[in-house]
């Protein structure tokens, strides 16, 4: 195998574009961000001195294993749930509470399953006071863009998951966010659809003066998807690196084997599932090789299968 | 857990199975009865006269004990006195159901008896509509409780531990107060349907409204809706089709606390029918008027499932009913 390039390493034209998304306005800036709180064990520190800001239009990746709080961290952007210590700024003003200019999209089904996809895309702008007839000129404009509008009178039950993940983001997109959350949207999709959603997601973020923050667990959805990576640490979370990710835009299924994707990828498995070096066994790591010592053979001995 | 249907009717659409079972399983009690009713073999413990012989204190179509009509018998042979003769009878309890389906047309055809009386139809609508008030009435503070017992927390906690002390009081225990505080008509016998209900009511909604997905609430809020909206928009329709499912439950539930309803205070309705019968012996319109309150509760029940699928067309959990 050829040696791989350093994922610090940026082509001519990734460094540029970077150098241009810095020179963008900040968006979303969340500055010494802490989040504890009390269990059965005592006090829990979930999230420890979060710092990052994201530039308009950006595509930033938030990736750690789990139990890092990367969900409680943007259940706090979202306002749905409350910090400790710290500040989120959107637009340089602080957050309090969820709100229509942050857009958020669930794992799970979070459609109202009593409302028609065209309906549930309504909600929005109903509740904000537009008219019926234009809070439905919205709705239709917007199940255009994520390629629905045949379905616009069908229940959320009747579609399959990656369409009602597309309803999701058109009933978060409908209300103009500042900034889209996506939490782990295409967690429950299977390895396919997924695929197909992440270029569909790309294909909307480049048409929108959209910015998206998108929680993943899936390593290679995050350097497909994302300019930055933010990579994140457990017990307690915190930011472990911020990863410029150097493969060139328009991204494309192919890049996936390119030495800067590989290179990345090295980079985030490093972090993420670190090589158990030292002895200090994370107790994830040390639960995972006791169950390996104490696999009982169930089989004949002479019974081998590999 | 269920298994599949027996070879017998397994080739059958499951359609035509599900309802082939559903009449077997009102036959299977009614094959029961007729057989108990009509094999004198089975069980029949007592003997209808048809000659009273020498007996004095017999009458024709008297039920006489097995053992005292065998001892009579023996007694007239000895003292050379003629025989009475019998057949085997049920106790008069059990009417035969013949007797019952008779009784289900001739109790509308009979004119009321006494001076204030009433047709077998007007002691069914009031006991209808006592039903109805005690529901409504139970209802209109029993649902807005235990959904907004189920939203907040606060509430939920507030409200709970005396209403789970509450339900555990019988309602019927509240029978005299009721009618020292509401009067002998109508009032205490909606009063101990409400009792009856209410309590359960605010319990069943208020669960029912904590296993709403609370994703669908933080959607909600994520897309601007805040306070009352939240309960109006998303929980209410949210929970509807459960709430729906648990009101037909709760009605069915009010339904039992009729009878004892209507004994509180001046006696009316149904029970009215019912007791009047059965002081008279007149069991065959006992068995009638209970058989009548089962088909007005569960066609009442079966239209509002149907009304239910109607109304609810997103709701998958009807679908696998």
């Amino acid at each position: 195998m050829d040696a791989l390039p350093s994922y610090l390493d940026q082509s001519e034209a990734v460094r540029a574009r970077f150098a241009r998304i810095r020179q963008r306005e900040v968006i979303l800036e969340v500055r010494g961000l802490h989040k504890r709180y009390q269990s059965a064990q005592g006090e829990t520190e979930a999230l420890r001195d979060i710092n990052f800001k994201v530039r308009r239009r950006e595509f930033v990746c938030v990736i750690g294993p789990s139990g890092c709080g990367k969900s409680t961290l943007i259940r706090i952007l979202a306002g749905l749930e409350s910090h400790s210590a710290g500040d989120v700024l959107l637009d340089d003003k602080p957050v309090s509470g969820p709100g229509r200019d942050r857009g958020m999209v669930f794992q799970g089904y979070s459609l109202f399953p009593w409302l028609t996809v065209k309906k549930n895309v309504m909600f929005g702008p109903e509740i904000s006071g537009f008219s019926h007839d234009s809070a439905e000129r919205e709705a239709r404009l917007w199940l255009d863009v994520v390629g629905l509008s045949k379905f616009a009178d069908a229940y959320p039950h009747e579609l399959s998951g990656g369409m009602r993940q597309r309803v999701a983001i058109a009933r978060a997109l409908v209300n103009q966010p500042r900034i889209l959350l996506m939490d782990e949207p295409f967690g429950a999709l299977d390895a396919q659809t997924r695929a197909k959603m992440q270029t569909h997601l790309l294909e909307i973020w480049r048409n929108l003066d959209i910015t998206i923050l998108f929680i993943t667990h899936d390593l290679d959805e995050a350097i497909y998807l994302a300019d930055r990576v933010l990579v994140l640490k457990a017990h307690p979370g915190e930011v472990q690196e911020v990863i410029e990710v150097p493969v060139p835009r328009p991204r494309l299924p192919g890049q996936f084997s390119s030495p800067e994707f590989r290179a990345t990828k090295d980079r985030l498995e490093a972090l993420i599932h670190p090589a158990e070096e030292d002895g200090d066994l994370s107790p994830a790591l040390a639960e995972d090789s006791a169950l390996q010592q104490h696999m009982i053979r169930f089989t004949d001995v002479a019974d081998n299968v590999e | 857990m269920s298994l599949g249907f027996p070879a017998a009717i397994a080739h059958l659409p499951e359609s035509r199975q599900r309802a082939l079972l559903a009449v077997g399983s009102f036959l299977l009690p009614i094959l029961v009865w007729c057989m108990i009713s009509y094999l004198p073999f089975l069980w029949h413990p007592k003997v209808m006269v048809e000659e009273p012989g020498g007996v004095g204190y017999f009458q024709a179509g008297m039920l006489i004990d097995h053992a005292d009509f065998a001892e009579q018998a023996r007694q007239m042979r000895e003292q050379g006195l003629a025989l009475p003769s019998g057949i085997p009878a049920n106790p008069i309890y059990l009417p035969a159901p013949h007797l019952v389906a008779k009784a289900f047309y001739t109790g509308f055809t009979t004119p009321p008896q006494g001076r204030d009386g009433v047709w077998l139809h007007e002691s069914l609508w009031h006991s209808i509509q006592i039903i109805f008030w005690g529901f409504v009435i139970s209802s209109l503070f029993g649902v807005p409780l235990g959904i907004l017992g189920g939203t907040y927390t606060v509430l939920g906690r507030l409200q709970e531990p005396f209403i789970e002390f509450f339900r555990y009081l019988p309602a019927p225990a509240f029978g005299a107060l009721a009618v020292a505080v509401l009067g002998i008509y109508d009032g205490p016998k909606i009063a101990i349907i409400v009792i009856g209900t209410f309590f359960q009511q605010v319990l069943v909604i208020a669960n029912t409204t904590r296993k709403l997905e609370i994703t669908l609430i933080e959607a909600a809020r994520t897309l601007g809706t805040r306070g009352a909206r939240l309960i109006t928009k998303v929980v209410l329709p949210g929970i509807l089709p459960d709430l729906y499912r648990d009101q037909r439950i709760l009605l069915g539930w009010a339904w039992t606390y009729l009878i004892v309803a209507e004994l509180i205070g001046t006696s009316s309705g149904i029970t009215w029918y019912i007791t009047q019968q059965a002081r008279y012996q007149h069991f065959e319109n006992v068995y009638a008027a209970i058989i009548i309150i089962g088909i007005i509760g569960f066609g009442s029940d079966l239209l509002l499932a149907r009304l239910g699928r109607r109304l609810f067309p997103w709701d998958r959990t009807q679908e696998r009913k």
